[in-house]
């Protein structure tokens, strides 16, 4: 990457990252080059494939619970299915996904950087996640089966059963120690590389919620590395550590994957609740109401969020001072939690709202998190806990936060960024047809899970009592309504980068972060010159004096 | 110590501060990853003392001792090629490098010999005779193996890394004012060595 060619003009404008000719060109100019731009787009689409991928299990899934008994699938097949389901959605999408793409794309510029702290090993962060991906997808294919153990591989099923697992363990690691490199490169990059004047207080509130997410991921992901690490070399040459059967404890073992994977769930929602952050005060023209609780909120997040693993373990055997704390401390990490949702609902008070898709995404963020969030705290409660642990209340809840949550909070951050990140515009008129169909799909998939969960349907079942049938015969409907609603986006997404409308305003929505002062696309190194912070973000003070005016008047 | 100091050549963008800020929170993530494996062992060690006191007796305190001397001696060779670079002299940083690769060599290949006694007694995993014993004895091997294993995973790594650093030593790529790679992988090396003074006792000196 010489200087040389960066100062190449193309009609008078310097090449737009997507147009820059660095050392490769072609494929290899995408594959090789480690500017922070043309990875988030390359973890875009790989993202993409294995969301679709992940996608399309659950709706087998959906499509074989739609009567009791044996639909489409045997229970074997069903088994893998979930195991591959929740593999893919978590470890592929849900934690990599938005700080990895947008987070890759747009943390460097919204603190006035050229790249990330450490450009090389981000892209060896993506090699390694497609790796990863690889040896989940190859698992499936090989002879033996792919993994039948659930996501969340409990011994002592995970050291006996005899298909895939060790790949499935493997791919688990390896997409553990991408997500690792991400984290560290975005810690150093907002430590060292914020623009002068660019204060932690003048951050946009994104980056914080990106840099808190970086410390989980980089506290709590190991722990999880080294206890699937164990469990891989247990199948493979019989050393005893978790296993009973050779003195092992299989309730340690849960706490070791708890320990990673609840923090896991906020390394899932912090992000999302940045992007959320990010685009109500551009929308509802308004300065975000409490920068400073939201920017705090998410550092008590990921500090409570790391202490409160043992809830899923209620029903395994605690201490009662043990269950105690952990159900206290569930609760304690609501209050974060809350405080940005009343931050959020205050910002829009009184805004002048502009109800574009990414807004409607947000809000229609805010509405679902904020069922999921209270069915958790619901969840916490250790009475409660008693009664639905194992049931599909707890996977309609965690749908609720992970897909109504982040994946809404994704969705936002694409039709949001989108435009500055293709210079194109997508079809507004289909997005907000296919916002509804998702809107109202995710509720009738999810919603009867929790009604009949807490009637007693347990998850992760083949089969059902014929009773549970119309809330399974619902879901399946809203699954169909769901899908649509994605297969319109993805066709809208993947047409509109071809054929969408060219964009060359520098600020399409009106936001006042730097991302929308540098071009559209941005070009290679992000800003002609770095730029001296001077003001706090969100400033939209005409906004807010009219405002006062028309009080007064 | 000048870390913000740029050369004249230097067009890419070079950050020594940073570079050490990524290295320490990689240095955090390995400890967490060991940290792991020594919460298992203390929960286990806690639920059967009385066998682990026993199994430990199987392991030779001389040669892990030995082995404890050889590592930290390869420690302050790290630190000691890090202070000759830093004064420009490149030869003596080279030499101590290369007996940093030397003595982790010796390392391993004392590591070879205990775990090869060890598989003559038959105690390897899933052995027979690991199997006839109690329950805490086979934990004790298990995570014997697999912790002085994973730890000899990183000496390995370990090696080879310094080894590239001796490489861009003689090019003259590391120099007396650009050596945060040295740096760096000294630190690595120190944290090889820290865990290994905490898995010397935990497995050798409890019996």
């Amino acid at each position: 990457m010489s200087a040389d060619a960066a100062t190449i003009n193309i009609n008078g404008h310097e090449p737009s990252y997507l147009e820059y000719k660095g050392m490769h060109s072609g494929i290899l100019g995408w594959i090789l080059s480690t500017d922070h731009k043309r990875i988030g787009i390359l973890y875009l689409i790989s993202l993409s494939i294995f969301f679709m991928v992940g996608v399309t299990f659950g709706f087998l899934m959906r499509l074989e619970l739609i009567a009791p008994g044996r639909t489409i699938m045997d229970a074997q097949t069903y088994n893998s299915l979930f195991t591959l389901h929740g593999v893919i959605m978590i470890f592929l999408f849900v934690v990599p996904g938005i700080p990895a793409v947008f987070g890759n794309f747009f943390l460097p510029i919204l603190i006035g950087a050229k790249d990330v702290a450490f450009p090389r090993i981000n892209l060896l962060s993506w090699y390694l996640y497609v790796t990863g991906g690889l040896l989940a997808v190859i698992a499936i294919l090989l002879p033996g089966g792919p993994a039948d153990t659930g996501w969340t591989f409990y011994i002592p099923y995970s050291v006996r059963t005899g298909t895939n697992v060790t790949f499935a363990l493997f791919a688990a690691f390896v997409l553990g120690f991408s997500s690792i490199l991400t984290g560290l490169n975005f810690i150093t990059t907002v430590h060292r590389l914020r623009a002068s004047g660019m204060s932690w207080f003048k951050m946009p509130l994104s980056v914080w919620s990106f840099y808190a997410t970086a410390w989980v991921q980089v506290l709590a992901t190991p722990i999880i590395g080294i206890t699937l690490l164990l469990v891989a070399i247990e199948r493979w040459l019989g050393v005893g550590i978790f296993d009973p059967a050779l003195g092992g404890d299989p309730v340690l073992y849960q706490h070791l994957f708890w320990i990673y994977s609840h923090p896991a769930v906020y390394i899932m929602i912090l992000p999302a609740m940045g992007i959320v952050s990010e685009i109500i005060p551009v929308f509802a023209h308004r300065t975000i109401f409490g920068y400073k609780f939201i920017a705090f909120s998410s550092i008590a997040i990921a500090l409570f969020g790391s202490l409160v693993w043992a809830h899923h373990m209620f029903t395994v055997g605690m201490s009662d001072t043990g269950q105690f704390i952990f159900s206290l401390l569930t609760m304690v990490v609501a209050i974060p939690s809350a405080i940005k949702v009343f931050n959020w609902v205050a910002t829009l008070y009184k805004g002048s709202i502009d109800l574009t898709t990414p807004l409607l995404f947000v809000l229609a963020f805010i509405f679902l998190f904020t069922i999921g969030g209270l069915t958790g705290v619901m969840q916490g409660i250790l009475s409660i806990d008693i009664q639905v642990h194992d049931t599909s209340f707890i996977v309609a809840h965690f749908h609720y936060v992970m897909f109504g949550g982040t994946g809404f909070g994704f969705f936002a951050a694409l039709h949001y960024w989108f435009p500055k990140m293709f210079g194109r515009m997508y079809n507004v008129k289909l997005s907000k047809i296919y916002f509804w169909l998702l809107f109202i799909g995710f509720n009738f998939l999810y919603f009867p899970m929790f009604i009949m969960g807490w009637l007693g349907m347990p998850r992760r079942y083949y089969d059902y009592l014929p009773q549970f049938q119309p809330y399974h015969l619902t879901s399946t409907i809203g699954s169909w309504i769901l899908v649509s609603g994605v297969l319109l986006m993805v066709y809208n997404m993947y047409r509109s980068v071809k054929k969408g409308k060219v964009v060359t305003e520098k600020n399409v929505w009106g936001g006042e972060t730097l991302e929308w002062q540098i071009d559209t696309p941005p070009i290679h190194e992000n800003f002609k010159e770095i730029p001296v912070i001077k003001t706090d973000p969100y400033q939209y003070k005409m906004n807010e004096e009219e405002l006062e005016k028309e009080e007064v008047s | 110590m000048n870390s913000t100091e740029h050369t004249a050549e230097a067009h890419v963008h070079r950050d020594d501060v940073g570079s050490r800020m990524g290295m320490w929170l990689f240095l955090f993530t390995e400890l967490i990853l060991f940290g792991g494996m020594f919460l298992l062992y203390s929960v286990y060690r806690f639920q059967y003392a009385d066998a682990f006191h026993l199994a430990a007796k199987e392991l030779n305190t001389i040669m892990g001792a030995f082995n404890t001397a050889v590592l930290l001696t390869s420690s302050m060779t790290m630190a000691l090629a890090i202070v000759a670079i830093q004064r420009d002299q490149k030869v003596l940083s080279l030499f101590l490098q290369m007996v940093t690769i030397f003595l982790a060599l010796f390392f391993l290949v004392n590591k070879y010999f205990e775990w090869t006694a060890k598989f003559h007694h038959g105690i390897y995993p899933g052995s027979e005779e690991l199997l006839s014993k109690s329950s805490g004895e086979i934990l004790f091997f298990g995570l014997y193996f697999v912790m002085t294993g994973l730890h000899g995973v990183h000496v390995i790594v370990g090696m080879f890394l310094i080894a590239i650093m001796a490489r861009m030593t003689r090019r003259g790529i590391i120099t007396h004012n650009n050596y945060v790679r040295l740096e760096n992988i000294g630190l690595y090396w120190h944290l090889v060595d820290i865990i290994w003074i905490f898995l010397f006792p935990l497995f050798y000196l409890i019996t």
